[in-house]
């Protein structure tokens, strides 16, 4: 056999064929090539026709494309292995045009065996893909990039791997039989290489480099955005050597494995899971296989059908297939679970934020989270950031940052779910422009979208847009309406402050001196304040501060919760003190709340509090008598400095009106 | 002369500490309530023929920051003009302004403020700014006319002044103080008193000896008048009962000018009955003159046109006479100068036009 047949774009998950002019294409290309034709191709031939779905449509995107293939799957590799990842990425261009690209990873290599197949085979990986949240999707990956330089400058790839501290590195030399779509190893040799593990990617393309130089740098910044637990050097061919630090040095939880979920399943996947499941009757096949398949669900799915429980799933008819595949959607399955995902969570989105917006210097970084949710059995989550002020131009378009998987997406912005959704939003109401309420809102702010899901479902194989999915599109309004509000809450608040800054300067500064003076005028002792200043306060008055502590070793001491606070070896605690007078003529009684991320681990708290949950602290506060006060302190720690920047303080069981500082409680 | 006894302004100031210390003792949140300021809160007085503020008042709390600077402020004023008062000094409202600088909180940031509440306290008290050892930096406005004034000098002695003989062709420089204490009238041979807007204006009719040849006396009002200048045409109206004419240029700013020496100003009311001369009478140039004596003129600009508008429903000009003549200046859209009257010479506005307008308004016969 010397040809390669193309037959994952229908089968393989991840590759589900929406109906986008690009998406047909391939497809068509495809059908057109098996059926009509009777013609097999060689992977060259594949590559040459698909370049610009696959990302290498010119000269500039073949640039950012590789970049991207190396990276994606270098911080892959790392989070696999439990690595903090620490990525290098250098490009040296020529005058004509010809660029080398070298991109290694500290992950945990790849075994000498394996080599040939992930750089030098388009399409290698496993034939079921796992269904769990991942950067790459398909397996086109790094390969491609290596037919790319070979096609371009003839060229081979060279790969360094190391897999063991103790041992050389083994160095690869590629090309790729594109007839046979085999890794052709040109030589090999070992190496010494000062890394425990990693892999180092060389590859010659042709590319535009002055062009996508912009793209590289944006997409590199971009991915260190949200992946705060990532470092990133960056090498330019005129030396300029761009650091993006690591800002959380805690890997993202592992994102499970899930199995496919009826509602989302193709059906040439259901065809292909069939015929390799170790199940010999129908109903054990749909409850060892699927998701969410219990006794019930899988009878009434195969009642549904028409079909026997113990038929042999390896011997069903494609149309018993599609009788199975068409009884899922009348059936009512639960939905997937959602803790498969590893979302980047609030505080590390806005740490990262703060971090590579330093310059900016912005008003206000405000996120939020949605919780899980699910697409056709596909489990999602929806997480969005708001940069506003600052040095950011006043003119012209937000700028949108968008994310899968914690990968950028830098091109088709207009084809994207995530923009429809925030051009719906009327964003006039939360003070920036926006021609009729409708669009891109203009002003100085920065969005960020991130969407984790076990299957994006892009527009196209390109994977630079989200499809128009409902139920994202929604959650992303969810998600941005959330953040709006809390704009609005922090700048309501930032108002209330000076003006109840005013106040207390009234009270503390001048009526005490306008007392003296009358005094003094008079020949008189100066008279008692207190009895004017609750007259004049009338409320109930809440001051806090935030204060960040260093320390050197045990971060904290955990006093109200079992649970210990990790092996943080030092680290910042966030300390906050909060101040309540009460200047009201009567005693006052009520509850407080703090608002608190949810990642952060609270340390000592005074008063002892009547309740922690995971994002808040509850106190039940004592009577206070008119002009007295109580402190109120806790701390907490598992964040860094700045995370934690500004209370978020409630009230419960008292008027809201006659408290300035904090809000009414609405519940959870 | 005794100098004067302050015991009754102190005891005055006094009050209105006292007043906010016992707000503080009784715990009620200090304030102190005084007129409203402005032309909606002034209402005829027909005891006295001028305009005064009306009964609205404004409040002055402690609740609110601003409100609380003021009170601050005022007992600083207040304190500091007891402590001039003690040591037998005076200050101008310009050097209150920088003394202030040390009074910490109780800074003020521009004089307009500082001014202002002078004038609060004038009215708090129903005191007089003369009576705060205040007196303002503007030096006072000239007289010439057949008129001996006595004057009380730096040095306690008392001076003779005669306005024509004594002076020279600036003519008797009015002092900030015209009180009995400062200056008398000792002897006035004259038919009226003429107030003039433009110093100009007041220059030509001296140079034409017109104080001589129509037994005038020429005052001159420097544009808006100072305090001591209405004080000063005033008593001398009031002791020696010669009518008062006020002539000035033709438009809405020359009207309130009028209205000011005639009624009293806004800003004044609560002192109208010691500044305003309800007897004066407009004399010219009015909007009728312009089309009477075809004189030069210059369009009114917007703010001409807002100000007359304004006139329209001020209280003081609520009478035909000044609703005629403002409605005549509106529809013409022009306005013209006293000197404009040169036009026809330099003797023409003593030889003509005021002989005419003089026995126009009965003045002076034919
Ligand atoms: N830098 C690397 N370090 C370790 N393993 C790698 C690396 N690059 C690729 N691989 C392995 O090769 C597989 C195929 O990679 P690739 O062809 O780029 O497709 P994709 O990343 O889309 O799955 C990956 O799933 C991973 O197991």
């Amino acid at each position: 056999m010397n040809t390669f047949i193309i037959t994952f774009s229908i089968t393989a998950p991840g590759c589900k064929i929406l109906p986008t002019k690009e998406g047909y294409i391939l497809a068509k290309v495809t059908a057109y090539d098996l059926a009509k034709k009777q013609k097999e191709i060689s992977v060259a031939e594949f590559f040459e026709r698909n370049k610009h779905i696959l990302g290498f449509g010119n000269q500039t995107r073949a640039l950012i494309t590789s970049v991207k293939e190396g990276v994606d799957n270098g911080l892959d590799a790392c989070e696999e292995a439990n690595i903090l990842p620490d990525i290098y990425v250098e490009i040296k261009n020529r005058e004509d045009g010809e660029c080398k690209l070298i991109i290694e990873d500290n992950g945990p290599g790849v075994v000498k065996k394996q080599i040939p197949h992930i750089f030098g085979r388009l399409l290698y990986g496993s034939r079921f893909h796992a269904i769990r949240q991942s950067r790459g999707q398909q397996g086109i990956g790094i390969s491609a990039v290596v037919l790319y330089g070979q096609l371009t400058t003839g060229k081979h790839a060279k790969i360094t791997s190391k897999v063991e501290e103790d041992r050389p590195a083994v160095v690869t030399e590629l090309a790729i039989d594109t007839n046979k779509n085999r890794a052709e190893v040109i030589a090999r040799d070992t190496v010494h290489w000062a890394k425990p593990t990693g892999t180092r990617v060389e590859v010659s393309i042709i590319a535009d480099y002055k062009r996508g130089k912009r793209f590289v740098y944006d997409y590199l910044q971009s991915t260190s955005i949200v992946n705060p637990h990532a470092q990133i050097t960056y090498k330019e061919p005129d030396g300029a050597k761009h650091i993006f630090e690591r800002t959380s040095e805690a890997l993202p939880r592992k994102p499970a494995e899930i199995k496919p979920h009826p509602y989302g399943i193709e059906l040439g996947t259901l065809i292909k899971l069939a015929k390799h499941t170790k199940s010999r009757k129908l109903s054990t096949f749909l409850k060892t296989e699927f998701s969410s398949m219990g006794d019930r669900t899988t009878n009434t799915a195969i009642d549904k059908a028409n079909l026997e429980k113990n038929l042999d799933p390896k011997i069903m008819t494609r149309e018993q297939f599609l009788a199975l595949h068409k009884a899922f959607k009348k059936v009512k399955i639960m939905a997937p679970s959602t803790d498969c995902l590893s979302p980047i969570g609030e505080t590390l989105i806005k740490r990262s934020l703060k971090y590579e917006t330093q310059e900016i210097s912005p008003e206000f970084i405000i996120t939020s989270s949605r919780p899980p949710s699910v697409y056709s059995g596909n489990p999602f989550q929806v997480e969005v950031g708001l940069v506003y002020g600052g040095n950011l131009p006043r003119e012209g378009a937000v700028r949108v940052m968008r994310f899968a998987n914690r990968v950028p997406l830098l091109y088709q912005q207009g084809g994207c779910v995530t923009t429809s959704a925030i051009s719906s939003i009327d964003w006039r109401r939360y003070g920036l422009d926006q021609t009729s309420g409708k669009g891109i809102p203009t002003g100085p702010a920065i969005f960020l979208t991130h969407i984790s899901s076990t299957l994006i479902p892009y527009t196209s194989e390109s994977k630079e847009a989200i499809a128009d999915i409902p139920e994202i599109e929604n959650e992303v309004k969810l998600a941005f309406r959330e953040c709006a509000r809390k704009v609005q809450h922090h700048i309501h608040k930032k108002v209330r402050r000076v003006k109840t800054r005013e106040k207390f300067d009234l009270i503390t500064r001048i009526l005490p001196e306008i007392a003296k003076k009358s005094a003094y005028m008079l020949d008189k002792p100066v008279p008692s304040l207190d009895a004017v200043i609750t007259k004049i306060m009338d409320v109930v008055w809440i001051e806090d501060l935030i204060e960040y502590v260093k320390v050197s070793r045990k971060p904290v001491q955990t006093t109200l919760i079992e649970e210990s606070s990790q092996d943080h070896e030092g680290g910042t605690i966030t300390k906050s003190k909060i101040m309540i007078v009460n200047y009201k003529c009567t005693p006052q009684k009520f509850n407080l709340y703090a608002v608190i991320p949810e990642d952060a681990i609270v340390g000592t708290a005074y008063p002892k509090p009547s309740k922690i949950a995971n994002n808040y602290i509850k106190w039940n506060i004592g009577t206070i008598h008119p002009a007295n006060k109580i402190d109120v302190n806790f701390e907490l720690a598992g964040l860094e400095k700045g995370d934690f920047d500004e209370n978020d303080l409630y009230i419960e069981n008292i008027n809201p009106a006659y408290v300035i500082g904090a809000d009414k409680w609405e519940g959870d | 002369m005794v100098s004067k006894d302050y015991s009754n302004v102190i005891s005055k100031i006094d009050a209105v500490a006292e007043k906010i210390y016992e707000d503080f003792q009784n715990t009620e949140i200090p304030y102190l309530q005084l007129p409203t300021r402005t032309k909606s809160n002034i209402k005829f007085d027909e005891k006295f023929n001028v305009w005064k503020y009306g009964k609205n008042t404004t409040e002055r709390t402690a609740k609110s920051l601003d409100g609380a600077y003021m009170l601050l402020r005022t007992m600083y004023m207040a304190d500091f003009i007891k402590e001039m008062i003690k040591i037998k000094k005076s200050s101008t409202l310009r050097e209150m302004y920088y003394i202030s600088e040390g009074w910490d909180l109780a800074k003020f940031h521009s004089q307009q403020e500082s001014n202002l509440l002078a004038e609060d306290l004038e009215v708090i008290t129903s005191c007089m700014r003369e009576d705060f050892k205040l007196r303002p930096e503007e030096d006072g406005a000239r007289v010439m006319g057949n008129l001996t004034i006595e004057e009380m000098t730096r040095n306690n002695t008392k001076k003779k002044i005669h306005c024509q003989d004594d002076v020279g062709d600036a003519g008797y420089s009015i002092p900030y103080n015209v009180e009995p204490e400062k200056i008398t009238f000792k002897s006035v041979d004259a038919d009226f008193i003429i107030a003039i807007e433009t110093g100009g204006m007041f220059d030509r009719l001296a140079e034409n000896g017109f104080d001589t040849t129509h037994r005038a006396i020429l005052v001159h009002l420097k544009g808006q008048p100072a305090r001591s200048t209405r004080r000063f045409i005033k008593r001398l109206n009031e002791e020696t009962n010669i009518p008062v004419l006020v002539f000035t240029d033709c438009d809405p700013w020359s009207f309130r000018i009028f209205a000011s020496v005639a009624y009293g100003a806004i800003k004044t009311a609560h002192i109208s009955e010691y500044l305003a001369t309800p007897a004066s009478q407009y004399l010219g140039v009015t909007p009728s003159d312009i089309e009477n004596y075809d004189l030069p003129t210059d369009s009114l600009t917007k703010e001409d046109i807002n100000a007359l508008k304004s006139e329209l429903t001020d209280p003081r000009f609520q009478d035909s006479y000044w609703k005629g003549e403002i409605k005549l200046q509106l529809k013409i859209g022009k306005k013209s100068e006293q000197q404009a009257l040169a036009k026809y010479g330099l003797d023409y506005v003593t030889d003509t036009y005021l002989p005419e307008k003089l026995a126009e308004m009965g003045i002076i016969k034919k």
